[in-house]
């Protein structure tokens, strides 16, 4: 195992709550009577849906087709017929067609018998990963067929998976690496092989200690070509630029992208996802959800059939035990506050959290007293309070200038002010108003 | 959907929040300095009270009204008993009320509120109270009470250990042993704990402080009323560092170059030369302590860098010295800080951090 290491610049140590579930195992959670598919999964264009009303489906089925460059194929998880296809909101706030699917029990999903993915030629496997739906499963959803393309002109040195699960609370990823570590290695050296990468790492903060050593033994049992980076906790080293400063000691240029020095990032996740996938042919149907917060009452980690409403899964908690002041879709500092229980889980979704009014305190917000502690959170070594006074007079232009675009919401600015002005917000509306002007 | 679904609140991410917020960032300060004032109750008698609470419910009041004005409320966010509460303790012992009260409404009404109110004004609101009321009754300003325990040279005058040696300095002739030499010299007499004390270090440690040391940096000597108890104050320091609601960038910085420039050309007056400075003498004495933890480090008008920070504290620091040793006035914290506030905003505009994946820095200016 190399030394421990982490990125240099900002970050924040929110209490990190993983106490809750890291032990509680991965549960399979039985597929609902009804499913709803959201078109809209991943990051980029939603898919068109390819099914009508009365349809009847068979499980594995494609049922909405990428439309254009960054966007991926939807599955159906289960058999049924179609009962209806309407508009839903998502956490994000995304306005998107679903399809609801009434299952009935004929024909679970058919794998295929197990492949021998060395055999196969890479791109025939990027080919399979876009067929199969596979998307970033660590929350930004980017569609991973796209991610592990290789521009030409460019040559991938590393594949870092990413193991940190720098969000607090959510520990699907922790469990993951736990109950299923060889097929994230594998998956993580499918990847490799797709992408031409000679290194591959994988990152862990040292607070998934039992993680780090079981896939250390498997490493050295298998003899696998995959290092093990020790990282200390700070969040957001989740994040593929922080994570590859501190993997590697590469900092991505301002506008580029990890493969712009020589690198593809995936999470554990979604290597494990992709190991299904071109082992077994299997779609992106399900995924390990952790579902916690100190309203829900018995919280845990769920296998979950993608469409299930989130009420299932609360359900399978033994339901709230105190009314939560919050809802939210992901982890607390990027995930998406939402009202609908009904709300089906997606690609993206890593979990459920079901917070008290102790936890998410309704803020007062002041005026900004210039503490410059945002300053210091930022990652990204950007001035929060600047970029929100001139975003908040209008000062677009002037906010690009001081690297408006390099901000990746990860919250640590707002997370940190003690005048709690929104300042993510404040960022998303600068950006949206600056694409505007520019068009 | 079923309208009583909508019940769980919608925000913005990061969906939690650190516990830090403006109000109780204030109230800490408020809590660090009530020892410091509790002392000057014990020290100068109970009129201090009256002093102390005039301060403060004159900037209660007015920012409660002008936020009213505004359509705001920010009373419960202590900025303003913070301010009134400051104003107080740069306030001489005996002073007439109504100083402090037009200090207090100075400070809240036109420095802080003719700029937008908290977060908006380019200088403390205390200090500029502070000074405003300085040159505008100087005598009043200057009449020291004498404390409890402390026998004064000569009581009546009632002046201010650093006073003292500012005056004195200037009819003095040939070599002195430094400030507390020149005290000596004028027959100051020090409390009884602080040569026992001071004696005690010597034997004991072999450190050689001299018992005027040991009075300033308890508090056991004429003053503002906060500010004579270099101790309290360190430890109210000590408490906002350890909460995190200070950094040590301000504070160290501008004690740091404070020091070594007194350490360097303090003697030189003394005629000891070079390197001969009574650094410790100038850091318990006058506002120094109440300066750099409490004043200074006032973040809405410092810098919001940690460099710039350390810029900011290095310059005040050169600035107090030369208004301390240079000046006509024995005092030069306030001005010195009051100066720099001034200058944050530029501080502010060439000191940015780098930006990741960014090589070259670009400035804004
Ligand atoms: S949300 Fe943006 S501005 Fe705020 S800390 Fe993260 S990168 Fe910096
Ligand atoms: S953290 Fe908040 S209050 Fe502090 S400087 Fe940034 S925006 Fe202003």
């Amino acid at each position: 195992m190399r030394n421990i290491s982490t990125f240099s610049k900002g970050g924040v140590h929110p209490a990190d709550r993983k106490e809750l579930t890291c032990t509680k195992e991965i549960v399979r959670l039985p597929t609902p009577k009804h499913i709803i598919i959201p078109f809209s999964q991943h990051l980029g264009v939603p898919a068109n849906p390819i099914v009508k009303k009365g349809d009847i489906v068979a499980a594995g089925d494609k049922i909405g087709e990428a439309a254009g460059f960054i966007s991926a194929d939807i599955h159906t998880p289960a058999a049924g017929t179609v009962s209806e296809i309407k508009e839903i909101f998502l956490p994000n706030g995304m306005y998107t067609k679903a399809a609801v699917i009434a299952v009935d029990e004929t024909g679970s999903l058919e794998l295929t018998e197990k492949r021998d993915w060395k055999t196969m030629d890479p791109h025939q496997i990027v080919a399979e990963v876009k067929d199969l739906g596979i998307v970033g499963m660590g929350g930004a959803t980017f569609p991973a067929n796209v991610k592990f393309s290789v521009p030409k002109g460019k040559k991938a040195e590393y594949v870092v998976i990413n193991g940190v699960e720098c969000e607090p609370y959510l520990t699907s990823d922790h469990r993951i690496m736990l109950e299923k570590g060889l097929e994230v290695l594998e998956g993580a050296l499918i990847i490799a092989k797709m992408v031409g990468a000679p290194k591959v790492y994988i990152g862990i903060e040292n607070n998934k200690k039992d993680a780090m050593e079981h896939l250390e033994s498997l490493i050295t049992a298998h003899h696998l070509p995959i290092e093990i980076q020790p990282l200390r906790l700070k969040y957001p080293q989740g994040d593929e630029k922080q994570l590859l400063k501190a993997v590697i000691g590469k900092e991505v240029p301002s506008g580029a992208l990890p493969i712009d020095i020589g690198a593809v990032v995936s999470n554990v996740g979604t290597a494990q996802a992709l190991y299904q996938a071109i082992v077994y042919r299997k779609p992106l149907i399900e995924r390990v959800v952790t579902v916690t917060g100190d309203a829900i009452r018995d919280p845990g980690n769920f296998l979950v059939t993608i469409g299930t409403p989130i009420q299932d899964l609360i359900d399978a908690c033994g339901g709230f035990r105190e009314q939560p002041e919050k809802m939210v879709a992901g982890g607390p500092m990027m995930g998406f506050a939402f009202y609908d229980l009904q709300t089906p889980v997606m690609k993206g979704t890593s979990g459920v959290l079901a917070l008290t009014s102790k936890e998410s305190r309704k803020e007062v917000t002041t005026a900004c007293i210039s503490c410059g502690r945002c300053v210091a959170a930022c990652p990204m070594g950007l001035q929060p309070t600047r970029l929100y006074k001139n975003i908040s007079v209008g000062n677009y232009t002037e906010s690009l200038g001081l690297g408006l675009l390099d901000c990746k919401e990860c919250g640590c600015c707002a997370y940190v002010c003690p005048a709690k002005l929104p300042l993510v917000q404040g960022m998303r509306l600068g950006k949206n108003m600056s694409r505007k002007m520019k068009k | 959907m079923s309208e009583e679904n909508i019940m769980y609140r919608i925000e913005s991410s990061p969906q939690i929040r650190h516990a830090d917020s403006t109000a109780r960032i204030m109230w800490s300060v408020v809590l660090a300095l009530l020892p410091a004032g509790i002392w000057s109750v014990v020290n100068f008698g109970p009129y201090v009270l009256a002093v102390i609470a005039v301060s403060v419910i004159t900037a209660v009041v007015l920012e409660y009204l002008l936020a009213r004005l505004m359509g705001r409320s920010t009373i419960q966010d202590g900025s303003a008993v913070l301010t009134g509460l400051l104003i107080a303790y740069n306030m001489p012992p005996g002073v007439g009320l109504f100083i402090p009260i037009i200090a207090s409404a100075f400070a809240i009404a036109v420095v802080k509120w003719s700029f937008g109110g908290l977060g908006a004004n380019w200088i403390n609101p205390a200090l500029a109270g502070r000074v405003f009321v300085f040159f505008s009754w100087t005598g009043a300003m200057t009449t020291w009470k004498a404390p409890r325990f402390w026998s004064a040279v000569d009581t009546t005058s009632g002046a201010t250990v650093l006073s003292t040696v500012k005056t004195s300095l200037l009819d003095a002739e040939g070599i002195i042993s430094g400030p507390a030499g020149l005290l000596g010299d004028l027959g100051y007499q020090s409390t009884a704990f602080a040569r026992q004390a001071a004696s005690w270090f010597s034997d004991t440690l072999n450190i050689g402080v001299s018992p005027i040391h040991i009075d300033l940096f308890i508090g056991t000597v004429p003053g503002s009323l906060g500010e004579v108890s270099a101790l309290l104050l360190i430890l109210g320091g000590i408490y906002l560092a350890a909460k995190h609601i200070i950094t040590w960038h301000t504070p160290i910085s501008y004690i740091l170059s404070f020091s070594l420039l007194i350490w360097i050309f303090g003697g030189v007056q003394y005629g000891t030369g070079l390197f001969s400075g009574d650094v410790l003498f100038h850091l318990f004495s006058g506002g120094m302590m109440l300066g750099a933890l409490f004043m200074a480090t006032d973040m809405v008008t410092s810098p919001t860098t940690y460099a710039g920070m350390i810029i900011f504290g290095i310059f005040t620091g050169f600035l107090t010295f030369l208004f301390r040793i240079y000046g006509s006035l024995p005092e030069g914290v306030s001005l010195a800080i009051i100066i720099m506030n001034i200058f944050v905003p530029m501080i502010d505009r060439y000191i940015q951090p780098r930006r990741f994946g960014v090589v070259k820095q670009r400035s804004q200016a």
